[in-house]
C-alpha cells in the first residue's frame, strides 16, 4: 500500500470562533486523486484552507508525509510539501506569467519549463503581464505555479469554476495527465460533480462540515439517486 | 514530463529575461541631465547636491512603499541616524574620512532597520504608520534628551570632512559635492535596480499586490519584508550621511515628521514603484521649493499643496505615470492606419 501522504485526524476548524468542519477523518495516499464535492457553503474550500493553515484549528491534527503540520504557518507548509491552487487564481498582476511562475520557484523536478510542457499555451503567453491574461490562462498559470513549488501533496479549489467549457477540457486533460504521470497526491475541490467524479477514481461528498461520503467515485456516477441525495442537484 | 525540445524555448527564455531586464536608452536622460546640470548651473551645485540626496531618500523609500507596500511615515528615522552616524563621527570622535563615513551610516541604518522592521513588519495599515512615526519621534527625542552628545535642536555646526579620496577639497560652489553625491546615488540607483529586477524584487512585487497569496506559495514574507526594510534603511541612512557631510552640519530637525512627509510627497508625485519615479519627484519637487519659496518664503507650501492635490486627482500613477499614458497613447496614434 502506498504511503500516506496527508492525513487529517478528528479535525474540527473555522473562521475565528466559528466552526464549519467538525470531527474531519481523511486520508490520502501519495499518488492518489480524490474529488471533494458537495453544495455550496458546506465547507470543501475550508478543508483546502485548514490543510493550509489559512483557518483557525479547533482542534485535530493534520499530518504531512506522518509530520504533524498543524501548527506550521502557511509558507512552512509550503515548504514541507504542500501546493495551493486558490479558487480566485489570484495571479500577480504587475508581474509577467513567468514571474508569476519564477516567484513561486522551488528545488525539485518541476520548473518553468516543465509547467510550459504541461501547458503549451502558457510558453506563448510568457511575456504578457498577470493582467493581460485570459481565465483559462489564468488558471493554467495559478495551476504551474503551485506546480512549480514542487509540491507531493497539490490541493485545487474549483479550477473549473468560470471557464468555457472547452477550456475546462483541456484543463481536465492536463489535470489527468498530472495523476498518472506526476505521483503527486491531489485533492481537487469541484463544484462540478460530473467533472469530479470523471477526474479522480475516489470521492468525498462534505455536508454541514462533515465528510458524509468517502468511497469510489464510480459509485455516485452509477448511482444518480445516491448523488442525488448528497448534493441535491444530479449532473452526472 | 520532460521537455521534448527545450532548447528553443531555453533561448527564447534567457532572451525575454535580457530584454525585461536590460538597460534602456530613456534610462540614461536623467544621468545625462545630472551631468549636464554640473555644466550649465555651475553655480547652483551646493542646491544640486540636496536634490541628489533627496533622490538617494526617495529611492529608498521607493523600494519599501513602492515595491514592497510598506507604508511608513517614519522613514525620516533612517535618514536621521545616518545623518548622525557620519555627523556625531566627526564632532565627537573625531572620525572624518567621507567614504568610509558613509559605510558606516549605511551599516548603522540598516541594523537599526533591521531591529525597528522585525517587530513593526509584523503589523499592517495605520498601525504600522503609527509605530514608524512614533520609531521616528523617539529617535529624535531620545537626541533632544541627550543634547550634551547630539547638540539638541542646535545640531552639530561646523563640521570638517577630510578631502574625499584624499584629494579632492570641497569647494565653496559644491561642485566636489555634487559629483560625489552624483556618484553614490548612481551606486545605489544600479543596486537597487539589480534588486527590483531579481526574484527577490520579484516576491516584494507579489507581497505588495497579494500577502495571503506569497504565504500560500511558500514566501517568507516577513522573512523578506525585514530583508528589504533593512536594505532600505541602509540607503536612506546613506543619503543621511551625505546630507550632514554635504552641509558639513546636523541638526535633530532631520528626524522631523515633515522630513518623512515630504520624502513621501516627493515619491507620489514622480510615482510609486517605478525607480525613476523617485528622480522625476524629488527633482520636481525641489524645484518647486526653490522657486516657490523665493516667490514667496511664508506661502510656497501652497503651490506644493496644489500640485499634490493634482496629482492625486489627475495623476495617480505621478508624473511618470503621465508619461507612461501619453507614450501609450502617441503609440496607439501610431498603429491605427
Amino acid at each position: 500500500m502506498a504511503e500516506t501522504a496527508l492525513e487529517l485526524d478528528n479535525v474540527s476548524a473555522g473562521y475565528g470562533e466559528t466552526v464549519v468542519l467538525e470531527d474531519i477523518r481523511f486520508a490520502i495516499a501519495a499518488g492518489e486523486t480524490v474529488s471533494v464535492i458537495g453544495r455550496n457553503g458546506v465547507g470543501k474550500s475550508t478543508l483546502l484552507a485548514t490543510i493550509m493553515g489559512h483557518t483557525t484549528l479547533h482542534g485535530g491534527t493534520v499530518r504531512l508525509h506522518g509530520k504533524d503540520i498543524s501548527n506550521l504557518s502557511t509558507y512552512r507548509r509550503v515548504h514541507a510539501g504542500l501546493g495551493y491552487v486558490p479558487q480566485e487564481r489570484e495571479i500577480f498582476p504587475s508581474l509577467t506569467l513567468r514571474e508569476n511562475l519564477e516567484v513561486a520557484a522551488r528545488p525539485g523536478t518541476w520548473s518553468v519549463q516543465s509547467v510550459f510542457d504541461l501547458f503549451p499555451r502558457l510558453a506563448e503567453r510568457a511575456g504578457n503581464m498577470g493582467n493581460q491574461l485570459s481565465g483559462g490562462e489564468q488558471q493554467m498559470l495559478a495551476i504551474g505555479r503551485a506546480l512549480i513549488g514542487n509540491p507531493t501533496v497539490l490541493l485545487m479549489d474549483e479550477p473549473s469554476e468560470g471557464l468555457a467549457p472547452v477550456i475546462v477540457e483541456e484543463l481536465a486533460r492536463a489535470v489527468k495527465r498530472l495523476a498518472q504521470e506526476s505521483g503527486l497526491a491531489m485533492i481537487l475541490v469541484e463544484q462540478n460533480s460530473r467533472l469530479a467524479l470523471s477526474m479522480a477514481p475516489r470521492a468525498v461528498v462534505m455536508d454541514r462540515g462533515h465528510i458524509v461520503y468517502d468511497g469510489p467515485s464510480e459509485t455516485l456516477r452509477n448511482d444518480p439517486a445516491k448523488l442525488e441525495h448528497f448534493i441535491g442537484v444530479v449532473k452526472a | 514530463m520532460a521537455a521534448s525540445d527545450p532548447t528553443p524555448m531555453r533561448e527564447r527564455a534567457a532572451e525575454y529575461l535580457l530584454r525585461r531586464h536590460r538597460f534602456r536608452a530613456y534610462e540614461a536622460l536623467p544621468w545625462l541631465i545630472a551631468i549636464a546640470a554640473f555644466f550649465v548651473f555651475p553655480d547652483r551645485m551646493t542646491f544640486g547636491s540636496q536634490v541628489l540626496i533627496m533622490i538617494m531618500f526617495a529611492l529608498s523609500l521607493d523600494l519599501i512603499l513602492g515595491y514592497a507596500g510598506i507604508v511608513t511615515l517614519g522613514h525620516a528615522a533612517f535618514f536621521g541616524v545616518g545623518a548622525y552616524v557620519v555627523g556625531l563621527g566627526a564632532a565627537r570622535l573625531g572620525y572624518t574620512e567621507p567614504i568610509s563615513g558613509l559605510v558606516a551610516a549605511a551599516l548603522i541604518s540598516a541594523l537599526v532597520g533591521f531591529i525597528t522592521g522585525w517587530f513593526l513588519l509584523r503589523y499592517r495599515g495605520l498601525t504600522l504608520l503609527m509605530l514608524t512615526l512614533a520609531t521616528a519621534i523617539m529617535f529624535q527625542e531620545a537626541g533632544n534628551l541627550r543634547s550634551d552628545i547630539s547638540g539638541g535642536y542646535d545640531g552639530l555646526p561646523g563640521l570638517v570632512f577630510q578631502p574625499l579620496l584624499g584629494k579632492f577639497e570641497y569647494d565653496l560652489y559644491g561642485h566636489t559635492n555634487y559629483v560625489y553625491a552624483l556618484v553614490v546615488l548612481a551606486v545605489m540607483f544600479y543596486f537597487v535596480r539589480r534588486i527590483t529586477y531579481s526574484p527577490f524584487g520579484q516576491a516584494l512585487t507579489g507581497i505588495r499586490e497579494n500577502v495571503r497569496r506569497m504565504h500560500a506559495i511558500g514566501s517568507p514574507v516577513h522573512l523578506r519584508l525585514v530583508t528589504v526594510y533593512t536594505i532600505a534603511a541602509g540607503i536612506a541612512g546613506v543619503a543621511g550621511a551625505l546630507f550632514t557631510q554635504t552641509n558639513a552640519y546636523v541638526t535633530l530637525t532631520v528626524f522631523d515628521f515633515e522630513n518623512s512627509a515630504k520624502v513621501m510627497v516627493m515619491l507620489i508625485l514622480g510615482g510609486t514603484g517605478r525607480l525613476y519615479g523617485a528622480f522625476a519627484g524629488a527633482a520636481v519637487y525641489m524645484l518647486l521649493e526653490d522657486h516657490l519659496s523665493k516667490l514667496s518664503p511664508t506661502f510656497w507650501q501652497f503651490g506644493i499643496g496644489l500640485l499634490l492635490v493634482l496629482a492625486v486627482l489627475f495623476a495617480r500613477r505621478g508624473i511618470l505615470g503621465l508619461f507612461e499614458d501619453a507614450s501609450a497613447y502617441i503609440a496607439k496614434k501610431r498603429s491605427k492606419p
